[in-house]
């Protein structure tokens, strides 16, 4: 598990154009489902599921962890500004589920085990001036979890989520932007490092709607997100930003999927992740389908990874399948980089201590992508953080 | 005033069968105001020399010592030596990727110096310095040596040198792949550095070309791991005519 892909290497990649082909769909082992019993348990060597270490997961792939699960094991509180409402609602809800089915066991289980729900909804017509702040904070234990934000016509919001505390949790999170809405969801794991947390977060992009994700993963001990779109009308917009920092022993895993079925619709991904430390792996799937009914869509994705140790380990997978000529753009780069021993060197020959040359460095490479997130308190957090880990992990 | 005394020194390199000496009993004593021209063939431990001094840890010191106005320059770290006013200018730069030159120059100053230039006259030190090198104002804005053609890292490296103000400046092929053009602008640079008369300069090259703008106080033939012989700038006229055919065989130097 020591293998670092070497400096400027570029990891595997496919760009498929037209014939004979398995959809990114077809390669899972189960279509996607409400229901747990529609998929078999993984045993390791499906293609969802060979990067990801099954024993960590704590049953919830097996069905065991749903035995244990008490409903009690994460606390969730919203903040919300004046406007939004905000309630806990049963399974039976016919809200729930809208924005797309579970696409693995450990989403559906979460789909199949969750007892309360969380459904945060912002009127159309509304402009927040403050984000809708949401604490997950798990107290040990098993929890399913589910919510839902939806936001309508021509609103603009921003909801900031926070997972902290310890938790073995399943999750799935739905987003549904009505028509030229604008939504941007941060996603924040910053868990304590025992904590395991798999969840699907799927955003359904209305017509001429803007819907931005930031996932920033820190902690936890095994972290494995889904972030998908899907639109339900042209003109629609997609930004995923990603930033994670995976240290000693962590499992962080981010699969993304921007399903392009309908025209003129744009995405653009960008994630960047440094790891440090022995068994520190992360893995980045970026899939991206443009169907044949999806004329004059763009997209692009961008996977980085910055190794600054040995011992860690990227897998990074980019997948790029295209059905039709008519688009604007497809694109899609990966590169895992090396901060090797010569640039240490020639940043301390300059005088500059070791710890700091790492976070010139480290601040550097995350620099563009912070920036990029427009949220001016949350773009600071997130450098402190980075800080707080180089300094955690230097020191 | 500042000096920096080498003594006997010994560096070895781990090589697949096993270790190999590479220097093998370096003399040398730079003060400050002088300017000593290290020449020698390929293969002669030239650049060894530097990187040891500058504290590479692809090579181990086997013998000898190095002290700047009396302090272990070989006790010290990599940066901890540039703190104390030995610079290298680099043959080969390296690419620092997702970090600028703006950056890079003010967290390194504010190292060697002890605390944050002040930003205004910083910004115009920079510039100024800039504009002597002949480097357009967008390269602060790149990122350290990425995309850079050799001329380009080369003057960023006497930027660096005008900026930090080492006691010692060690110039390690400064004029290699540098055109006529380029290797003037680079030259003058490290005069104006030389001149303020603060600076003891180890400028290391294969050619004698530099040496038509940057005149030497001593020069030394360095051949096998070690100086060959010294001389006065006469020496290396001789080096010009004759080439470095006669250390070769008296020195035997290694392949």
């Amino acid at each position: 598990m020591a293998d670092n892909t070497p400096a400027g290497s570029t990891t595997d990649g496919a760009i498929q154009v037209g014939g004979p082909r398995q959809p990114i769909d077809a390669r899972v082992s189960a279509p996607a489902s409400y229901d747990v019993a529609d998929f078999p348990v993984p045993h390791g060597r499906e293609e969802e599921w060979r990067f990801t270490p099954l024993e960590r997961l704590r049953g919830l792939h097996d069905g065991s962890a749903a035995e244990k699960a008490d409903g009690a094991g994460v606390k969730v509180e919203v903040t919300a500004p004046e406007g939004v409402t905000v309630e806990t609602v049963g399974r039976d809800d016919s809200r729930l589920g809208k924005a797309g089915k579970p696409v693995d066991r450990v989403a559906a289980q979460a789909f199949s085990s969750f007892e309360k729900a969380t459904v945060v909804s912002i009127p159309k017509d509304t402009r927040l001036t403050e984000p809708v702040r949401v604490a997950v904070h798990g107290e040990g234990g098993v929890s399913f979890a589910h919510a839902l934000v939806e936001i309508g016509a021509f609103s603009e919001a921003v909801v900031v989520i926070d997972h902290t505390g310890d938790a073995t949790l399943a999750a799935n999170i739905e987003y549904v932007l009505g028509d030229g809405a604008k939504l941007t969801v941060v996603s924040v794991q910053d868990w304590a490092d025992t904590a395991v947390h798999a969840a699907q977060q799927t955003a359904l992009v209305g017509r001429d709607a803007s819907f931005k994700s930031v996932i920033v993963t820190f902690g936890g001990d095994l972290v494995r997100l889904h972030p998908r779109v899907v639109y339900g009308g042209p003109g629609g917009e997609a930004e995923l930003f990603g930033l994670y920092f995976t240290d000693n022993g962590q499992h962080q895993e981010h699969r993304l999927f921007v399903d392009h079925d309908t025209p003129h619709c744009r995405s653009n991904v960008v994630f960047k992740g440094a790891l440090q430390g022995k068994d520190a792996h992360a893995v980045w799937i970026g899939d991206v389908l443009i169907r044949a009914a999806a004329e004059g869509t763009d997209t692009y994705e961008l996977n980085r990874n910055l190794v600054l140790t040995d011992g860690a380990r990227v897998d990074s997978v980019p997948n790029l399948e295209i059905e039709t000529g008519e688009i604007v753009g497809a694109g899609h780069a990966s590169a895992t980089g090396r901060f090797d021993d010569e640039q240490l060197f020639y940043l301390m020959a300059r005088g500059i201590p070791a710890d700091e040359a790492r976070r010139l460095v480290v601040r550097g490479f995350f620099a563009e992508l912070v920036q990029q997130i427009g949220i001016p308190d949350v773009e600071e957090r997130l450098i402190d953080k980075i800080e707080a880990e180089l300094k955690a992990s230097v020191a | 005033m500042a000096t920096l005394e080498i003594h006997d020194l010994h560096v070895s390199v781990e090589a697949d069968n096993g270790s190999r000496e590479i220097l093998r009993g370096v003399d040398l004593t730079v003060k400050q105001g002088e300017t000593h021209a290290i020449m020698g063939p390929n293969g002669s431990g030239k650049s060894t020399l530097a990187y040891s001094l500058a504290g590479h840890p692809k090579y181990t010191i086997t013998g000898g010592t190095v002290t700047l106005d009396g302090e272990d320059v070989l006790e010290m770290s990599v940066d901890e030596r540039a703190r104390a006013g030995v610079f290298l200018a680099m043959q080969y730069p390296v690419e620092v990727p997702g970090v600028s030159v703006s950056n890079f120059l003010r967290t390194s100053a504010t190292a060697i110096r002890g605390e944050a230039p002040k930003l205004r006259t910083w910004v115009k030190e920079v510039k100024e310095s800039m504009e002597r090198l002949h480097m357009d104002p967008s390269f602060a804005e790149r990122n350290v040596n990425e995309g850079f053609s050799g001329g380009e890292k080369k003057r960023h490296e006497i930027l660096q040198l005008e900026l930090l103000k080492p006691k010692i400046a060690i110039l390690d092929e400064t004029d290699s792949g540098l055109d006529v053009d380029a290797l003037r602008i680079v030259s003058e640079g490290v005069n104006r550095v030389r001149e303020t008369g603060e600076v003891g300069t180890l400028l290391i090259t294969h050619y004698t070309r530099i040496l038509r703008y940057i005149k030497p106080d001593f020069v030394h033939v360095f051949a096998n791991g070690r100086i060959a012989e010294s001389g006065g700038a006469e020496l290396a006229d001789k080096l010009e005519e004759e080439g470095y055919e006669a250390y070769v065989t008296k020195g035997g130097v290694t392949a």
